[in-house]
């Protein structure tokens, strides 16, 4: 009895707490019982699950086609990357995953987890690469889908995070000239889109280097990734030393801590701390941003969707079943970031320190 | 002068010695590769007939017309997705952000399953997504969909009534054998820009908004209800003028954002600023220039609105000291 009572209490809590929210439940409700069978029936019940183009084509979208993703996931998520070594970039993806969430969630202690990356990194290239242990080289214009992806967000936070606290130290510096130039870098780069550093990346930076002088289209387009990523980053770490109260400066001064210690082991410690949260926003936008490498002719996840299907005259109908599978790999990372830092916060929100 | 000053002023001599060293250098060897590779500078092909066609254009546009103006012609189009979408997203983001708020459990379920899954996945992933929804998947113009009353979608895109034809006020869509005719067309690529914008923008908006009216204390809520407010009047008269004033400067940025994503037009093939950019810079060679003028557009762009978002601050804190 107590349960019904209770039960009732929380529906009308929850469902029907005014009229509005009444007509709001029967009208939402009344939409999922229109929708949702129709939704159910394409995704699964009339779906094609097999690898097969006359069953997809004769189902004509009446149902989704999953099969897409079954004949062309090796294509999707390796790219152009040799087929029959494409074990190596699963290899080096999974490692490099493995130690990307192990850091995230302290798995082990600091310095175990800096010989992972010290590990990984170098492991990653050496795999994906070759060139030794009797490994095929396979050049960096082969390297495709969720490796390239990963390479370049990973490789573009940890490489953008010095350049930013550099950056961000700058903009407090006592030098004018120091101090304006990190502003116009800061302002200018936040103030064009992603496409035209991508473009100054892959056509202009040819033509600064001297004679003799490549450097790869993919090291390039890391670079603008870098310098695009840096430029959001440092504002988040201004912010973060901005937060540091002036006291702490002073009592580091009065321990006799010089300006640099001081800034080393009291401030940037708590100011690299305070905006953990804002730093993974970055994270996840840097991962999303990734995606527009594609424009400039690397073929990362959404690149190789679009090479693996749009020549293919059986399969090229089923673009959004291949849209909707690689959008649900996107998800699932960016969402993990995400959690990530909810959780940081509300540890940090329930008592002081959470590293 | 101090010893300090001194030391300052030497450190930001060698600094500006460093750059200008380096500066000269990249130049130096800039201009080299530019001579080897027969690359001429400067901004003369601005004047030139731009010799390609924009596939659709607010300002009239010609391939004989100068390169400038084709330029012109892809800011026109980036400001006529760009406008409609930032009020679609901010309605919208604003409708949702509230939605979030709501007592209603399954309305707040909804809002951020709609949050979640917008925000999380690439925008360019959604363009291309939506791009393909529309070119594909519709059928074709002579079985268009009726949306309302001269209202027809198809693979060609989206027809509406709009002002003017011969036969009075509105001139009216109509469906025949070989497809629509009259009215306005909404081409696929600038629909699925607009979709694919104002929704991704959408969920962020919502984001502020609700950040925004969740940073007045609760206590402002539980005054107002004492004092016998309704909740509408709560929500105008105190909660609004408070919150705007923490959501106005990061809406926005979120609005800048937009007209900065909207360059993802190139990958869908409308012709807005970075399209015709890429394509002059494709058929003259001239990358460092387009590329300047790109940043110095989207500069501008930026300038103007932290102008106005300044401006906007300043008549909002005024407005909630009037109410």
């Amino acid at each position: 009895m107590n349960q019904l009572v209770a039960t009732r209490a929380w529906l009308r809590r929850n469902l029907f707490s005014d009229l509005f929210s009444g007509m709001a439940t029967l009208l939402l409700l009344a939409a999922a019982v229109y929708w949702l069978p129709g939704l159910i029936d394409w995704m699964l019940l009339q779906a094609v699950f097999k690898a097969d183009a006359g069953a997809c084509q004769a189902v004509n979208h009446a149902g989704a086609c999953w099969g897409v993703v079954a004949e062309k996931y090796r294509f999707i998520l390796f790219g152009r990357y040799p087929h029959a070594e494409q074990w190596r970039p699963l290899l080096a993806t999974a490692l490099l995953l493995l130690v990307i969430v192990a850091s995230g969630l302290r798995l082990s202690s600091r310095r175990s987890l800096l010989a992972a990356w010290a590990l990984a990194l170098p492991a990653f290239f050496m795999l994906t690469g070759g060139g030794s242990f009797g490994l095929t080289p396979v050049g960096s214009d082969q390297w495709g889908g969720l490796p390239l992806t990963l390479l370049l967000a990973t490789m573009g936070m940890l490489m953008a995070f010095p350049l930013a606290i550099a950056v961000a130290l700058g903009r407090q510096s006592r030098l004018p000239l120091l101090r304006g130039l990190c502003t116009l870098y800061v302002e200018l780069v936040r103030g064009v889109p992603l496409i035209s550093v991508l473009f100054l990346a892959s056509f202009l930076f040819p033509i600064v280097l001297p004679q003799g002088v490549s450097i790869d289209v993919l090291l390039r387009v890391q670079a603008g990734i870098v310098l695009f990523a840096a430029a959001y980053l440092s504002e988040t770490i201004r912010g973060g030393l901005q937060s540091i109260p002036a006291g702490q400066h002073d009592a580091a001064a009065a321990l006799g801590l010089g300006r640099w210690q001081a800034m080393r082991w009291i401030i940037l410690p708590q100011a690299l701390r305070a905006v953990i949260p804002s730093m993974m926003n970055s994270a996840v936008s840097v991962f999303k941003d990734t995606s527009l490498v594609t424009v400039v002719s690397l073929y990362e996840l959404t690149g190789s969707l679009s090479l693996a299907l749009a020549g293919d005259a059986e399969w090229r109908s089923f673009h959004l079943e291949g849209y909707l599978f690689i959008g649900l790999i996107y998800w699932t990372g960016c969402y993990a970031m995400s959690r990530f830092s909810r959780g940081f916060e509300s540890r940090v929100d329930a008592g002081g320190t959470a590293i | 002068m101090s010893s300090q000053g001194r030391q300052n002023l030497a450190l930001q001599a060698a600094l500006a010695a460093g750059l200008l060293a380096l500066l000269w250098w990249l130049l130096d060897v800039t201009a080299a590769n530019m001579a080897e590779r027969g690359i001429r500078s400067g901004f003369d092909f601005l004047r030139d007939p731009a010799g390609f066609a924009i596939g659709e254009s607010l300002l009239p546009f010609d391939s004989a017309d100068s390169t400038l103006w084709a330029l012109a012609a892809g800011l026109a189009n980036t400001l006529r997705v760009g406008l409609p979408a930032i009020v679609i997203s901010t309605l919208l983001g604003t409708l949702i952000g509230l939605g979030r708020l709501s007592t209603n459990l399954l309305l707040r379920a909804l809002c951020a399953g709609y949050v979640e899954a917008l925000r999380n996945v690439p925008l360019l992933l959604q363009l291309l997504a939506w791009y393909f929804v529309v070119t594909d998947l519709l059928p074709l113009a002579s079985e268009a969909l009726q949306l309302a009353p001269h209202v027809f979608l198809s693979k060609s895109g989206l027809s509406l009534p709009w002002f003017g034809g011969d036969g009075g006020l509105f001139d009216l869509p109509l469906r025949g054998e070989m497809g629509i005719a009259g009215g306005a067309a909404l081409t696929p690529e600038f629909l699925a820009l607009l979709l694919g914008l104002s929704l991704y923008t959408a969920a962020y908006v919502a984001e502020t908004v609700r950040a925004g009216i969740q940073s007045v204390p609760r206590g402002q809520s539980d005054a107002a209800l004492a004092l016998g407010l309704t909740r509408v009047q709560l929500f105008r008269l105190v909660l609004l003028p408070q919150a705007l004033r923490s959501i106005i400067p990061p809406l926005t940025n979120q609005h800048l954002s937009l007209t900065k994503n909207a360059s993802l037009a190139v990958a869908i093939g409308y012709p807005d600023l970075v399209s015709v950019a890429n394509t002059t810079l494709n058929q003259t060679g001239r990358a460092a220039e387009c590329i300047a003028l790109i940043m110095a557009v989207y500069l501008i762009l930026s300038l103007l609105a932290a102008w106005l978002s300044a401006w906007l601050e300043h008549r909002s804190g005024r407005w909630a000291q009037r109410t």
